[in-house]
């Protein structure tokens, strides 16, 4: 019984981290074509068009990946055969084991057994999320070689470089982040937000730490290597970067690899944040408003509830990174370095020492 | 059989052969790439011994920082598989020198080591919890003065950088 409970929790994070990433195709497409002005994708077209309407976002959402898993796959005469094959996978695998850590709803009892509404309950969760991001490199690095390209190479060269120097500062984000709840488990962290300052407010994360949220958002952006900060695949300088001489299915890999990165930090934003799953004023047995009004609600509701928050909240996250996407240019190369290291940095730095002695001097500052 | 010692099988037989690669390959990427692998295998040794601190750390230092920066050396300086290893006995005899000499310290740790000892630990040693209390109330000099260390070092290789510019 465990065994099939902890599958469904783990089918349930794949499927939401799937189900996102097709999403997010369809909301890249028609939103940039909205903040462009343009009509966006409007050709594929269910039944031949026989239907009066367009089901724009059916077809779209069906038509992309099969166009894409269906178109011939080349691979270059000099390349190395098999990093070239391995390398897509290595970018999507760690980003799909990310999930598993993320909590999208409370600890549910049913039938007297309690589950736990996330796939994997690791006491070390923010851990675990540095670890897989960090792994995220070797797809973009065996890629760019295994191509034997200059442009591949150079973009490799460059979104290696790039992944390592921001990596530092989404580490400090997290430490001051951890440094003011006292705790690595994702879902303890999700939990502790729930609470109400001064009775009104929900003890939302972004309001203890506004600054490593800042850094958080900048650094995830940053990681998932799109503009501003998409230098690996500039295609004004280097065709296509490091996805240069990949075709077909394995570049819709790479493709979606990006578009689970942004997933990913719109959840860690969520959840470390944005109180995760947490409604404000939800509790288990129902609403409880400031004031002493008090609708009760079963607790499956309340749970579907939650699921639905931390959806929501996360979709709000990625299109505010698609909106970042298509409004800003790209950085130049030493400017992107320069902000990595001297700007996101320090602050990182200056915020967890801030942390560390406001955590000590305003002992349970979060009543931890 | 217990679902540790399975685990432990597949991960030993894994992480000698990745190790075995790493050494053996005649491409310099590959071997890098190996020894991602083997790094790997190790951090699963440690879940298995509930050190899960350990394991996180293992991959995101080594396996997510410090292999990156082999396979760049390596990449930028595009070595050629098998390169001529002529007028390198020097190197040889010492690396063989080094390997002996650690498989005997292993050996006898292993032999002094008490057989039987618990698998995994008795109590949640490896929790993160627990090594950050054993690592700043026992062991805070030697931690602290590891940072200093670590600090000499990178400014060494700053001013060591600088003078060849």
């Amino acid at each position: 019984m465990d065994v099939i409970i902890s599958f469904c929790t783990a089918l349930v994070a794949l499927l939401i981290c799937l189900q996102v990433t097709v999403l997010l195709l369809w909301i890249e497409r028609k939103g940039s074509a909205l903040i462009q002005d343009r009509v966006g994708a409007n050709r594929a077209n269910l039944f031949g068009g026989l239907l009066p309407f367009n089901l724009g976002i059916v077809n779209t959402m069906m038509a992309d990946p099969l166009k894409l898993l269906t178109k011939e796959d080349i691979v270059p005469a000099a390349a190395d055969r098999f990093l070239h094959w391995l390398a897509p996978w290595v970018a999507v695998f760690p980003l799909f084991l990310t999930f598993a850590v993320v909590p999208f709803g409370d600890v549910i009892v049913v039938g007297g057994r309690e589950i736990n509404l996330q796939a994997v309950a690791l006491s070390g969760g923010i851990l675990f999320v540095l670890a897989m991001v960090s792994l995220g490199v070797y797809g973009v690095i065996v890629g760019g070689w295994a191509s034997n390209s200059r442009y591949a190479f150079l973009g490799s060269v460059r979104g290696s470089a790039q992944m390592i120097s921001y990596e530092i500062a989404m580490g400090l984000a997290l430490v001051s982040v951890v440094l003011t709840f006292g705790t690595l488990d994702l879902q303890e962290i999700a939990r502790v937000q729930g609470r109400l300052m001064w009775g009104v407010v929900p003890a939302w994360g972004v309001f203890y730490q506004p600054i490593a949220f800042v850094l958080l958002f900048i650094a995830g952006i940053a990681e998932s290597k799109r503009a501003p900060f998409d230098l690996p695949e500039a295609e004004s300088e280097l065709v296509a970067g490091f996805q240069t001489e990949y075709s077909g299915s394995k570049m819709s890999m790479f493709m979606m690899s990006d578009f689970i990165e942004v997933a990913i930090v719109a959840a860690l934003t969520t959840t470390l944040f944005f109180g995760g799953w947490q409604v404000p004023f939800l509790y288990r047995d129902g609403f409880h408003f400031p004031g002493g009004l008090t609708v009760a609600i079963p607790s499956l509701v309340v749970t579907l509830l939650q699921i639905v928050s931390f959806l929501v909240k996360v979709f709000v996250f990625c299109w505010i990174q698609i909106l970042i996407r298509w409004s800003l240019p790209r950085l130049r190369y030493d400017q992107l370095m320069a902000f990595g290291w001297k700007k996101l940095l320090p602050v990182g730095l200056a915020n967890v020492a801030a942390s560390a002695v406001l955590g000590l001097l305003l002992e349970g500052w979060t009543g931890t | 059989m217990d679902r540790d010692v399975i685990l432990f099988w597949v991960v030993a037989v894994l992480s000698v052969a990745s190790a075995l690669t790493a050494v053996l390959h005649r491409n310099p990427v590959y071997c890098a790439l190996a020894l991602v692998m083997a790094l790997f295998q190790v951090a699963l040794m440690f879940v298995a011994l509930d050190a899960h601190l350990i394991a996180l750390l293992q991959v995101i230092v080594y396996a997510g920082a410090i292999v990156v920066l082999f396979l760049f050396v390596i990449m930028l300086l595009n070595l050629e598989p098998d390169a001529p290893t002529r007028g390198r006995y020097g190197m040889h005899a010492a690396t063989i020198m080094v390997a002996v000499v650690l498989g005997v310290e292993i050996a006898t740790a292993v032999w002094i080591s008490e057989p039987g000892s618990p698998f995994p630990a008795p109590f949640d040693l490896g929790s993160t919890r627990m090594v950050a209390q054993r690592l700043f109330t026992e062991h805070l000099l030697p931690f602290e003065l590891t940072s200093v260390l670590l600090l000499v070092a990178m400014v060494g290789a700053v001013v060591m950088a600088r003078r060849r510019v």
